[in-house]
């Protein structure tokens, strides 16, 4: 639709953007990628030298590596299952008429935009602490005794948080995903018969498919690199309990210094998150031709 | 004819959903409860819901103690700069691929959107040296930089879906009415395109506000906004409950009303027009 | 002042070719209408005239100079859109006085303008509300508007009533022949629809694939269509086509009856065949025929005609309407 003369204009309007994107990615990338070559370490800088692949070695045989990326699984995954299924769920519950549904709505989205610090504590002292918190009182009150959360099911506990926090997302993309679904098509299904079970079945959940797509990736590249929840609650721990591999990164190098090490790792969250990102992109994608 | 029958089920959705609603609202409803309770009744057993003496006291405390208002500051500094700052860069990039598509602007937009997946760790050590070197660790000013290209994909894209929205056809009728480029973009597309920047500048305000990776690991005491601020009543502060609940409530508070008023945007911008 | 000729025009969009060389001429005052079915490129003609596109090789001329090169702005060119294109967030006095106002002229002057056109246009009311708040032919009209207030030299449909519904399509294809009338400014029309074509056009140009099928005033068209498609495109109900033997009776390929140059009796005639569907608008009744050897074809009977489904009757056919076309399309003289 344009001429030559709007033509020029659009690259010079585009270039800014493109430039400083481009910086951001590639120069600090390849330099990930050069110290993951490097022996590093910041408290004796000026040692650097080259060591190959010692790096990767290191961390692809230290425990601490494989405790990190099957927590780092779980982590994804349970929440991925909670907000899923709990999602769908209230996105159905919603899409019901019923009085107040606005306000209901808000209190659903809510702890979407508690900063993660917030919810991360609050949740750590205010529920799950084994004295005082909410959980404790809840279990005195019905004669059982108060169970450690964070010291024994370090894991678990930050799962419930973060699910907390991206239930309201996965209902809310969903919710809208089901509002656009054809009422005609519904009634059609009606009329020919079919009960609500296997409505729910063969046509909402299809036409709901491609959302929940859509948020279980997006979700996946968040969630990945889950960190400020960890950071306050277990810091990792009890030993690697609670580590990720976000986590161990930060702690191999920026609490032991260990620069070649972390950055062999971050280079090894990148190609974790690509095999998510590839299949994200090609959705996004065939949605932009549409 | 069936009003009785459907009323009863109506109901019935209401209380479920409005019982579910309050569950998942309650940690914040807690905690905004918490913040007006003494310290005593913060902890009390059994604990206490309604009936006890309120108090502003914590809110004094915070203030007070704790320098809350510059961090406020860094974070109402840090958000708002990345996201102006994020806008001007986006405004005439999403213009130029919404309003002059080429061939290959389909694939910059992916790439833009790519560079969105990229996790934080894997820049993190050449980040943090370079600001270190640079002098840029524990300022504002570097915050807002790092946050401007961790929000530049989100900004584009939000722009771009808003900007493809508005009709070619009407900039082509200013063209032919004798609009300059210039006064196409002051009187006819800027117009048209405030309702889509603001809510893509509500937007990236909040993600902003809420980044808990960077700032709290390029940030100590000066430039620290609220989450790095709050990180730090981790222990032993955090079993304060009173205060750490009125100092979260205020950290909270702002950004869930603009969270609310920004639902539709929410949807939109988070899944990249992939979901309308 | 507002002839417009185009010479050797081509326009690709990368390989794709979508108007090969091409040559018009329009003329001062006159009311041209490009008629094609979609993908015709009547559309990218036009925009090539309004200059929203760049031409790939020839030249524009716009009142014998060349505008090939020139911004659509200094055209002197009005355009009246398919989305009408108004300004979501200006009044209507606001829409109809932009161009104006990017003219640079004085507040008077523009209030002045507007005000005329409003009044031609029977807009007076509506000048402070929003387009939002106007009927689809209410928009047409400010869209109609903001074009005469710059005093163009020629005007630019773009299949302006395609979004309307029938009854004010009709209105609106009266009100614009009217301002051509009374502006006597050179139109050039885009639209897809025959009957728009053959109402409003002193000239029409078919156009199929980028190509001129032919050139001249709806009469002409209707009378001599210089092949097969313009034949089949122009007139409604379609022309019939019968091939094979009847064709060949005539020395021709193809043979092309109109369905009002058909009559029918259910006593004699030069073919025996069945009613399939008869449709009574009342001032005409439409027939679909099946003749003895298996061919369609429609007949159009003025006034009310009491046949129906399965009814046997014959056709004839006006001998001098008859268009004999070669294996070619192309018309036989």
């Amino acid at each position: 639709m344009a001429t030559d003369h709007s033509r020029i204009a659009a690259r010079l309007m585009i270039s800014p953007a493109v430039l400083l994107l481009l910086g951001w990615m590639v120069v600090p990338l390849s330099m990930t990628i050069y110290f993951s070559f490097l022996s590093y370490n910041l408290l004796s800088p000026g040692t650097e030298e080259w060591i190959g692949l010692v790096n990767y070695e290191f961390f692809l045989t230290d425990p601490a590596f494989f405790a990190a990326l099957g927590n780092t699984l779980l982590l994804v995954g349970g929440v991925l299952l909670i907000t899923i299924v709990g999602g769908v769920g209230l996105a159905l519950l919603l899409d019901q008429p019923m009085w107040g549904q606005g306000i209901v709505r808000i209190l659903m989205i809510a702890p979407f935009f508690v900063m993660p610090t917030v919810s991360a504590l609050v949740w750590k002292n205010m529920f799950m602490n084994p004295v005082n918190g909410l959980f404790a009182h809840l279990a005195k009150f019905l004669g059982v005794a108060p169970f450690d959360f964070l010291a024994h099911a370090p894991l678990f506990s930050v799962v419930i948080i973060v699910a907390w926090q991206w239930l309201p997302f996965s209902t809310l993309i969903l919710l809208t995903a089901m509002q656009s679904l054809d009422q005609e098509q519904l009634e059609a299904a009606k009329m020919d018969g079919a009960k609500k079970f296997r409505r729910f079945f063969h046509i909402v959940l299809p036409h709901l498919s491609r959302a929940i797509t859509v948020v279980i990736l997006i979700q996946t590249i968040f969630l990945l690199s889950i960190f400020a929840e960890i950071l306050v609650t277990t810091n990792g721990g009890p030993g690697y309990a609670s580590t990720n591999i976000t986590y161990l990164v930060y702690a191999q190098s920026l609490l032991q210094f260990d620069v070649g090490g972390g950055s062999a790792g971050g280079i090894i969250a990148v190609i974790l998150a690509n095999i998510v990102a590839v299949f994200l992109m090609r959705m996004i994608g065939k949605n932009l031709e549409a | 004819m069936q009003t009785a029958l459907f009323d009863h089920k109506k109901a019935l959705v209401t209380v479920c959903a409005w019982a579910i609603g309050l569950a998942i609202f309650f940690p914040i409803l807690w905690t905004i409860l918490t913040g007006f309770k003494t310290e005593a009744d913060a902890i009390a057993s059994p604990p206490l819901f309604m009936g006890f003496d309120w108090t502003l006291e914590n809110y004094n405390e915070v203030l007070e103690r704790s320098n809350y208002f510059r961090h406020f500051m860094n974070s109402v500094v840090i958000s708002v700069g990345s996201t102006l700052l994020g806008l001007l860069i986006a405004i005439p990039a999403a213009w130029a691929m919404a309003f002059v598509p080429a061939k290959h602007t389909k694939d910059i937009l992916m790439w833009m959107l790519s560079t969105k997946m990229l996790p934080p760790v894997g820049v993190l050590i050449p980040i943090y040296l370079m600001f270190r070197d640079g002098g840029l660790l524990d300022t504002r000013s570097g915050l807002v930089l790092v946050l401007t290209m961790i929000n530049l994909p989100i900004i584009i894209w939000m722009l771009y879906t808003y900007f493809k929205e508005i009709p070619g056809e009407i900039l082509e009728a200013a063209r032919m009415d004798g609009a300059t480029l210039w006064s196409e973009i002051v009187y006819v597309l800027t117009p048209m395109a405030v309702p889509g920047i603001a809510s893509t500048l509500l937007l990236n305000v909040i993600l902003a506000w809420n980044e808990a990776f960077w700032t709290l690991n390029l940030t100590a005491a000066e430039a620290a906004p609220l989450t790095a601020f709050i990180a730090s009543y981790s222990s032993p502060e955090g079993l304060f409950y009173a205060k750490l609940s009125a100092a979260s409530t205020m950290a909270i508070a702002p950004i869930l009303i603009m969270g609310w008023f920004s639902q539709k945007q929410l949807v939109r911008g988070l899944t990249f027009g992939a979901v309308k | 002042m507002g002839s417009i000729k185009l010479e050797n025009v081509t326009k690709s969009f990368g390989d794709v070719a979508v108007i090969p060389p091409l040559n018009l001429e329009i003329n001062e005052g006159e009311f041209v209408v490009f008629v094609g079915p979609s993908g015709c490129g009547k559309s990218t003609l036009l925009r090539l005239i309004a200059g929203l596109e760049d031409v790939s090789s020839g030249n524009i001329y716009i009142d014998g100079a060349d505008a090939t090169g020139i911004r659509p702005a200094r055209r002197g060119l009005a355009m009246v859109f398919q989305s009408y294109a108004l300004y979501p967030h200006m009044s209507v006095r606001n829409n109809i006085a932009f161009p104006l106002k990017m003219a640079g002229m004085a507040a008077a002057e523009i209030d002045r303008k507007v005000m005329g056109a409003a009044e031609v246009l029977n807009l007076t009311d509506y000048l402070k509300r929003r387009p939002g708040q106007l009927s689809g032919g209410q928009r047409q009209r400010v869209a109609i508007g903001r074009a005469i207030v710059r005093e163009p030299k020629a005007f630019l449909f773009d299949e302006p009533l395609s979004n309307l519904d029938a009854a004010l399509r009709v209105n609106m294809r009266l009100e614009i022949s009217e301002l051509h009338q009374k502006l006597k400014t050179t139109m050039v029309y885009v639209t897809h629809d025959q009957i728009e074509a053959m109402t409003m056009a002193d000239k029409i140009v078919v156009l199929r694939k980028g190509v001129i099928e032919q050139v001249g005033t709806p009469l002409e068209l209707y009378r001599n269509p210089a092949n097969l498609f313009v034949a089949s495109f122009i007139g409604s109900p379609k022309m019939n086509f019968l091939k094979g033997k009847e064709a060949a009776r005539h020395d021709a390929h193809t043979i092309g009856i109109r369905p009002e140059h058909l009559s029918i009796s259910r006593q004699e005639g030069l073919w025996k065949g069945t009613v399939g569907v008869a449709e009574h608008l009342g001032s005409d009744t439409f027939l679909y025929v099946t003749l003895a050897d298996g061919s369609q074809v429609t007949v159009r009977a003025a006034g009310e005609v009491e046949l129906s489904h399965g009814d046997s009757v014959y056709i004839s056919a006006e001998t001098d309407r008859i268009y004999r076309f070669g294996p070619d399309g192309l018309a036989l003289k």
